[in-house]
């Protein structure tokens, strides 16, 4: 069994013992210790459960790169499934549980489905979805989403905090390993501001581990040496636990830090590079061998990891197995830790290098030729059955073992590279995808911008990878010896002749059960492309994206299409390179930071008054102020009876309110409005119309000429920005050289509309300028005091009241309100929400951008035909509303609407038409748009659209009602209340 | 960085100047000593701060009850010139973020590059989701944005600050 050795461990620190649980149990660890080798430590080799077929799991790789070893950290409002114990660093009080087990994971039924795995082959789902089809909906799919899934989703709000930051740099090196340093180094020498991050907690990469030695001496003190210089630079700067996670076009690179300081768990640094420089290294392949997924099978690589970077064992006795050089360090790392390495296996024919002799020296047989049959033992490794690789897998001994360290060759980690469009040419030689340094991924000079250095670009050898990252940053390089190694020979089936039998049992994705089988299944029944045959198989698809399973798969479906490796080429390599918490990418966007809430200047005090909030784009608005006990519609009502008897306030303050101002500006207001504003008198107010190019509505307001070149245009609270942009868009790209300035003066002003027939009244009490029916007639505006505020007076009603709007400067907004509660509390003044407004305009047949209109209503739809110029030459939509299609007589129109019953019909109810349409359903021939309660007239009122509905005034349709019978609405004006306008121009 | 301080700044006298700068520039020298600005640049004198806003936009920030008179001012300068002038004292607030750990705070909130910032140099950049403008002030950095997401900014600031 797995378990601590009593010396080494270069990461760990004895004397800091850390405790920890797994599944409820208590374990100890070390300082330094990775929760897998934690795990290790303790005799639990079995870590985790496959996706499909809930086969026993345990590591098989020591890094980012780990498919099987997937926990459920933490717990309540710290939790995050899925995270790699490979990655996870320990600490005191860590809690994991495993996954995708149940009832536990050493006993667990889902395995069921390893015994019928016949029954779930490549393209499972798919063939479900497609036949029988109500076996998918009763059968499959309920047992599938019960087995499937791996961690669970946390429950609780998250409790920890996130944080970007944004950083600037010439030169971005990923990876601090010796090709990371020594270009890190190179780039800072000759004056770049650089940022160097590394993804572990620990520099030199796999360098101290594999015993390199460079400039004479051995690789952790050069190591040690290169950080000091790098940490003593002004213009380095230095980020470990740090992930490069994804470049973007334009030098943008995202970096994910794992921070865990008790203040932030993860920082996402958000990078402008001017190059990337990836030395992201290298990740080893599993070879693909019967058993390859049984526990204490692992990467030579990562057994060499294990045993020198924390002091863990996963077994005795190690069967080696290998198709190139690089395992038999494993073998030499073993037997330095006094542990068994009863034989190598190598595919190879007659490997020969010096390596191997020494290791052959070292009295390990070497079995040249020769492959693994399959592995003997379901829970753990008992031992392997040895068989020729040429052949088709009879066993020619069995050799008892626990542990199996396997080499398949090594793949360049070409993400980085590959984010953002760089190539990839394919090596024969050393088997392995590299970028090709001629079609690098380009920024905006046409230049490439991502430099791939070290192994991450092909090197094999300490000499190679130092030479190549010096070179990328034009310095001397490093020296290191040469390497001679035998060369390697690609085994992507072993042994090669292996039959369906064997096949069924070679892993390919650990993580989402895919073995060559369903490989070769998918190529088989026309999957032929790599991209199509890894979606129908799911090969790569899984939290780990195929980092063990892309290049080994892809060579099995090239083999099944006898086509050469590179014709079938690579998937896509997206971003992340490992998974990002969303938390992470969420920043410091939750709670009250979750979005930007605009409020006005009397936004507290509707808050204070107990005001029920809704938003209106980013403005959150009073909507209703209940009093006491008093439910929304019961304040509606209130709200509007006394604004119709007697006085109401509105905070008006979220109106949009451009000035328009140049010799040329009526020019552009006749453009931008349907109606004519050139010929608005100073002192007057227009309501105006705005279409977009085809002619829709998009925007109502009212414009107010304020001086001979000046006008000031109001538009809708959720159109205000879009206006002053459209507006702009105008000027800049159409009317470069008419002579029009705009200013959006939204946020500069209060307004405040005193509505009722007391508001002349109350505005008398407070005092100043004249309000008075001659003085400031219906639609005029003046400049004055009320109250001592200076102020300006909008004559203006949304609401058939007699009706002022106040805007005075924001800063004063909250002393008018109260000044003019004050002044109508003789009248009792009612402050009002926006479902009043509502109700108030509905009474009055106003309409209401959003309600009335969405986005295909052109302005005759609405009866607005009185506000679109016949006089003009052009404006914006005159073109559009001359389509066929806006003058067909059966267009939908807008009419009243009124139930027999009084009753108040469903907003966007439809009428229900006669016979029914090309699809079999039943036609309509209208829809509700603004529905309300009236308390003035106490009965339902509505507005719609109704085909050719002025014409057919009287008429009784059926409006449909969900979970009802349709009710009847007889058609009427739309305007309910005053028709004459009388109680607004007094 | 718990001594990095976040802090309202009180009323602020501000103005808008749109026209040609060519146009601006005569009307500015007449009226303010601070003297036009550089392209991405602000000036400042005791009484009175010039910000490049954009290629056809000044910014002026004076004490908030001298911006009426100094906006007519301005305009009895620029005479039937094509300019306009706005006073926009009220539509925005400004915060003050002082102490060792200023910068700290903006970078998690600004893609803003310090090390190129020039000392006089205005960024109109963002602040984490709202539209922001900064500059480097005496320990620290100003940061104004609009007056309806005040409460938004201070929490974000202190959020970074903290």
């Amino acid at each position: 069994m797995s378990g601590r050795l009593a010396k080494g461990g270069r990461l760990i620190d004895r004397t800091a013992p850390v405790s920890f649980t797994f599944d409820g149990r208590q374990m100890r660890g070390y300082r330094g210790d990775t929760l897998a080798s934690a795990l290790l430590a303790n005799g639990q080799l079995l870590m985790g459960r496959s996706f499909k077929y809930h086969r026993p799991r345990s590591v098989v790789a020591s890094g980012p790169e780990e498919p099987n070893a997937l926990m459920a950290i933490g717990q309540g409002d710290h939790f995050t499934p899925n995270q790699r114990a490979t990655d996870q660093a320990l600490f005191d009080g860590l809690k994991a549980q495993s996954q995708n087990a149940w009832p536990s994971l050493s006993f667990d039924i889902g395995r069921v489905n390893d015994l019928v795995a016949r029954a779930l082959p490549a393209g499972f789902y798919y063939k479900t979805f497609m036949h029988p089809r109500p076996l998918w909906k009763h059968v499959f799919e309920p047992v599938i989403r019960k087995a499937a899934g791996l961690g669970p989703a946390p429950r609780e709000r998250d409790g920890d905090r996130y944080a970007f930051r944004y950083a600037f740099c010439d030169t971005l090196v990923v990876g601090g390993g010796i090709a990371g340093l020594t270009a890190a180094l190179g780039a800072a020498q000759s004056g770049e501001r650089v940022m160097l991050i590394e993804r572990s907690g620990h520099w030199g990469g796999r360098a101290p581990v594999d015993g390199a030695r460079i400039d004479g001496v051995d690789a952790q003190d050069w190591v040690n040496d290169r950080l000091q210089r790098l940490e003593t630079m002004d213009n380095v700067t230095i980020v470990s636990r740090c992930e490069g996670s994804g470049v973007y076009d334009h030098g943008y690179v995202l970096c994910n830090e794992i921070r865990d300081d008790g203040k932030l768990a993860e920082v996402v640094w958000r990078v402008r590079a001017g190059r990337v420089i990836a030395a992201t290294g290298a990740l080893e392949r599993p070879l693909s061998f019967a058993g390859n997924d049984v526990p204490g099978v692992v990467l030579a690589g990562a057994l060499r990891d294990y045993v020198v970077d924390y002091g863990v064992s996963l077994g005795d006795r190690t069967v080696i197995v290998t198709n190139n050089d690089d395992a038999y360090r494993t073998a030499k790392v073993l037997l330095a830790a006094g542990l068994r390495v009863p034989a190598i296996i190598d595919a190879r024919p007659a490997p020969d290098s010096p390596l191997i002799s020494e290791i052959k020296a070292l009295g390990v047989t070497v079995h040249a030729g020769r492959g693994i049959a399959k592995v003997m033992g379901s829970d753990k490794v008992r031992g392997v059955a040895v068989c020729l690789q040429a052949g088709e897998g009879s066993v020619l001994q069995e050799i008892a073992c626990d542990c199996v360290a396997m080499s398949g060759g090594w793949s360049p980690v070409v993400h980085l590279w590959s984010h953002c469009g760089g190539k990839l040419w394919w090596d024969a030689d050393r088997a392995m995808f590299r970028p090709d340094a001629t079609r690098p991924p380009t920024g905006a000079d046409g230049q490439g911008f991502v430099t791939a250095v070290g192994g991450a670009s092909g090197a094999l050898t300490t000499s190679e990878v130092l030479a190549d990252a010096a070179q990328a940053v034009g310095i001397a390089s490093p020296e290191a010896a040469a390497e001679d190694t035998a060369p390697i020979m690609p085994v992507w089936v072993m042994p090669h002749g292996a039959g369906r039998e064997l096949r069924a049992k070679m892993w390919l994705d650990y993580q989402n059960d895919v073995k060559v089988s369903d490989v070769r299944l998918a190529a088989q029944e026309g999957f032929e492309s790599v991209e199509h045959a890894k979606r129908y198989t799911t090969l790569g698809m899984a939290t780990d994206q195929g980092k063990l399973s892309n290049i080994n798969g892809l060579a099995v479906l090239a083999d099944r299409l006898d086509q050469a490796i590179p014709d079938v080429g690579t998937t896509t390599f997206r971003p992340p390179y490992t998974p990002v918490t969303i938390g992470a990418l969420a920043g410091e966007a939750h709670g009250t930071l979750f979005q930007p809430i605009r409020k006005t200047p009397m936004h507290d005090w509707h808050e204070a008054r107990g005001a029920y909030m809704e938003p209106v784009g980013q403005w959150r608005r009073p909507y209703c102020y209940p009093v006491g006990r008093e439910s929304h519609a019961e304040a509606v009502t209130r709200e509007v009876k006394n604004t119709r008897q007697s006085l109401g306030l509105l905070d008006a303050s979220t109106l949009g309110k451009i000035l328009v101002r140049g010799p040329d500006a009526g020019r552009f207001l006749d453009m931008i409005y349907t109606n004519m504003m050139s010929t608005l008198k100073v002192g007057r107010c227009r309501y105006g119309l705005m279409c977009d190019e085809n002619g829709f509505l998009m925007d109502d307001g009212v414009v107010a000429r304020i001086d001979d070149q000046t006008w000031l245009c109001h538009t809708t609270t959720g159109g205000a920005d879009h206006i002053h942009g459209w507006m702009e868009d105008w000027l800049q790209c159409e009317w470069w050289d008419w002579k029009v300035h705009t200013v959006n003066l939204t946020e500069q002003y209060a307004q405040i509309a005193v509505v009722g027939p007391n508001a002349r009244k109350t505005l008398e009490a407070l005092g100043g300028m004249d309000v008075s029916a001659d003085s400031l007639p219906f639609m005029a505006w003046a400049d004055g005091t009320l109250g001592g505020f200076d102020v300006r007076a909008y004559r203006i009603s949304f609401s058939g009241e007699l009706s002022y709007e106040i805007a005075v400067p924001a800063a004063q907004g909250q002393a008018l309100w109260d000044a003019l509660l004050q002044a109508g509390a003789a009248f009792d003044v009612t402050p009002y929400g926006t479902e009043a407004l509502h109700v108030l305009r509905a009474e009055k047949g106003f309409i209401m951008i959003g309600d009335e209109t969405d986005g295909t209503v052109i302005p005759q739809d609405l009866g607005l035909d009185w506000a679109i110029s016949k006089k003009k030459d052009d404006f914006l939509g005159k073109r559009g509303q001359q389509r066929v299609e806006f003058h067909k007589p059966d267009r939908w129109k807008l009419v009243g609407l009124e139930t027999l019953d009084g009753s108040v019909l469903e907003d966007g109810a439809y009428a229900i038409g006669q016979g029914t349409n090309a699809n079999g359903q039943r036609n309509t021939e209208g829809r509700v748009t603004s529905t309300y309660y009236s308390p003035t007239l106490d009965r339902g009122i509505a507005m719609g659209l109704v085909a050719r509905g002025p014409d057919r005034m009287g008429e009784v349709l059926h409006f449909t009602r969900i979970g009802k019978d349709p009710v009847e609405a007889r058609i009427v004006s739309s305007v309910f209340f005053d028709p004459e306008g009388a109680k607004q121009n007094v | 960085m718990s001594e990095t301080t976040i802090s309202p700044v009180g009323p602020l006298g501000m103005i808008t100047l749109r026209g040609d700068h060519a146009v601006l520039a005569p009307a500015i020298d007449q009226v303010l000593k601070a003297g036009m600005p550089a392209q991405r640049m602000m000036t400042r004198d005791d009484s009175s701060s010039i910000l490049w806003m954009s290629p056809d936009e000044l910014l002026v920030i004076c004490d908030h009850g001298a911006a009426p008179g100094l906006a007519d001012d301005l305009r009895g300068a620029l005479g039937g010139a094509f300019a306009t002038v706005a006073v926009v004292s009220d539509a925005r607030v400004a915060f003050d973020i002082k102490g060792a750990g200023a910068r700290d705070v903006i970078m998690r909130l600004s893609p803003v590059d310090f090390a190129r910032l020039a000392p006089t140099e205005v960024r109109r950049t963002r602040l984490a989701l709202i539209p922001a403008a900064l500059w480097q002030i005496e320990d620290g950095i100003r940061v104004v944005c609009f007056r309806s997401v005040a409460d938004y900014a201070l929490d974000l600031l202190s959020d970074a600050a903290a």
